[in-house]
């Protein structure tokens, strides 16, 4: 059985880590500062105590204040997950770090996520929409997209 | 005197053969050698995520049918359970079995199709295929005793299944059961020893243990490439921790253990619907569960071994009778994420076959 990580115990270990990197934890997730979530990801894929080296899924979602980005990581040797997200407030140019140089995984993810949330994620090789056409205006899946 | 030479770009598809949809990929050639490759999606893109959004939760359960077709019934159970699991929902003992009993024989039709069409990509033109239809139109048959479908069956609710089995179901399966074994010794029989089968697929297309796991891969490719990890055992959903059964783990990674595990996944699928036939209880198939769901404020993320990989939903709700957010993990276009290196130095003939043994399906790809 996959183990979850309780958020709290998990967020007090990446603090010690990666300082002033917290923006909120509960028992389900981490919510951790967009400046330093290279750092964060870094710090739980290499760190032998998460060893999280698989991130199954990466999805955003738009609660019209802020948007938010969702990692589920998991890892295939001690069968344990957490759930990390960030937030980002600026609607006009929301950007996002890459971790694509971490988990490969995220390319395309990520291309969907631009594509249809509309996030840029910087340090991204190619950061071009993956489903529609080059040229189609607006992001879909924004909630404020009629 | 020097002949000057320059890369070829070629597009394969959208309208293709051997690409299983509108599947496009720009291929950079020198000579017949692969230098560069580049997906292009988005032929099939049907925005379900959006639409998901302006229906109600068991509205949704339709959709999900349209990701990946060849295993609807599989996509219906990862989004019902994920809804059930954000709203607390307890399903009836008959319906978990039965949907596990339809989730395995999705997968049996699933792996038929993908070894099938993966040699038709070999260039065994349609007579492999032909031999797994025959075995897979008897899985459509029953399915349509079931719930009167071919294709899009839409056939799990929440809280449950929308009907029992009918008395001629359980008979039928177990004749098939108990026939399958021999029909996939038949094949082995004509492919597994096979020398061009080998030839072309032994070390061809090879995705390194590493690199499987860095880029996500999950299901027979993960495992091909020799990393232990089934969802059914890492982390058993519905009733899975009942069943005995083996995971068959690949070692080289090559378009052969692809295939071979597919093979090897069908046994173990058998194992499990024996097993479930035997324990199957006698109650209800669906739970009381209201018309329209309203599942508490809150957030889920559901995976399941679907045939294919690992199928994730991605559910957000805000106590309304539909889906703030509906995200699904695509376990084929995550895999389809290794192509360009796996194929990069290998000729284009080799580019369609290790296409193939990904097998993929657009519908979920595009979504």
């Amino acid at each position: 059985m996959t183990v979850r990580l309780n958020g709290e115990e998990a967020a007090r270990k990446i603090a010690s880590a990666c300082p002033d990197s917290i923006v909120s934890a509960d028992k389900d997730a981490v919510v951790v500062d967009s400046k330093s979530l290279h750092q964060v990801a870094e710090y739980l894929k290499t760190d032998a105590g998460f060893d999280f080296n698989y991130l199954a899924n990466l999805t955003s979602v738009d609660y019209l204040d802020y948007f938010e980005v969702v990692y589920n990581l998991i890892s295939l040797n001690h069968n344990h997950s957490l759930t990390i997200k960030t937030r980002c407030d600026d609607r006009n140019n929301p950007t996002v770090p890459s971790v694509i140089d971490l988990w490969r995984t995220a390319d395309y993810q990520e291309r969907e996520i631009y594509d249809l949330m509309g996030i840029t994620f910087s340090g991204h090789p190619n950061m071009k929409r993956l489903f529609l056409w080059e040229g189609f205006e607006g992001h879909p899946l924004r909630r404020d997209y009629l | 005197m020097v002949i000057k030479t320059q890369p070829f770009i070629l597009n394969m598809g959208p309208q293709h053969p051997s690409t299983h949809g509108v599947f496009r990929m720009r291929v950079t050639l020198d000579g017949e050698v692969i230098v560069d490759l580049e997906p292009v999606l988005g032929y099939l893109h049907r925005g379900i995520e959006k639409l998901a959004e302006g229906r109600t939760y068991t509205q949704v359960i339709p959709l999900t049918d349209r990701l990946d077709y060849v295993t609807s019934m599989t996509n219906n159970l990862a989004y019902v359970l994920a809804v059930e699991k954000l709203a607390g929902i307890k399903v009836p003992e008959r319906a978990e079995y039965l949907r596990i009993i339809i989730a395995e024989m999705m997968r049996i039709s699933s792996h038929l199709m993908g070894i099938g069409f993966f040699l038709n990509d070999m260039g065994a033109m349609m007579t492999p295929v032909l031999y797994m239809w025959r075995e897979r139109e008897k899985l459509v048959d029953l399915f349509e005793m079931v719930c009167g479908q071919r294709l899009l069956y839409n056939y799990m609710r929440i809280g449950g299944v929308s009907h029992d089995i009918p008395e001629e179901f359980l008979p039928a399966l177990k004749k098939f059961i108990a026939e399958m074994p021999k029909f996939i010794d038949e094949y082995n029989q004509l492919l597994a020893g096979n020398e061009i089968l080998l030839a072309r697929s032994k070390g061809v297309g090879i995705l390194p243990r590493d690199l499987a796991i860095n880029i996500g891969a999950s299901g027979p490719v993960l495992r091909a490439s020799g990393v232990n990890w089934d969802i059914r055992k890492a982390d058993p959903y519905s009733i899975y921790d009942r069943f005995d059964f083996d995971v068959p783990v690949g070692s080289a990674g090559d378009c052969y253990d692809r295939y071979w595990i597919k093979i090897l996944e069908m046994r173990q699928s058998l194992r499990i619907l024996e097993q479930a036939i035997a324990q199957l209880p006698e109650g209800e198939v669906c739970a009381n569960v209201p018309a329209l769901v309203r599942p508490p404020v809150g957030e889920v993320y559901m995976r399941i071994e679907a045939p294919k990989g690992e199928l994730g939903f991605y559910i957000v709700s805000d106590n309304s009778i539909a889906p703030y957010r509906c995200h699904i993990r695509p376990p084929e276009l995550i895999n389809l994420t290794a192509l360009r290196d796996m194929v990069i130095g290998w000729k284009v003939a080799d580019l369609i076959l290790t296409f193939g043994s990904i097998d993929i399906c657009m519908g979920e790809i595009d979504r």
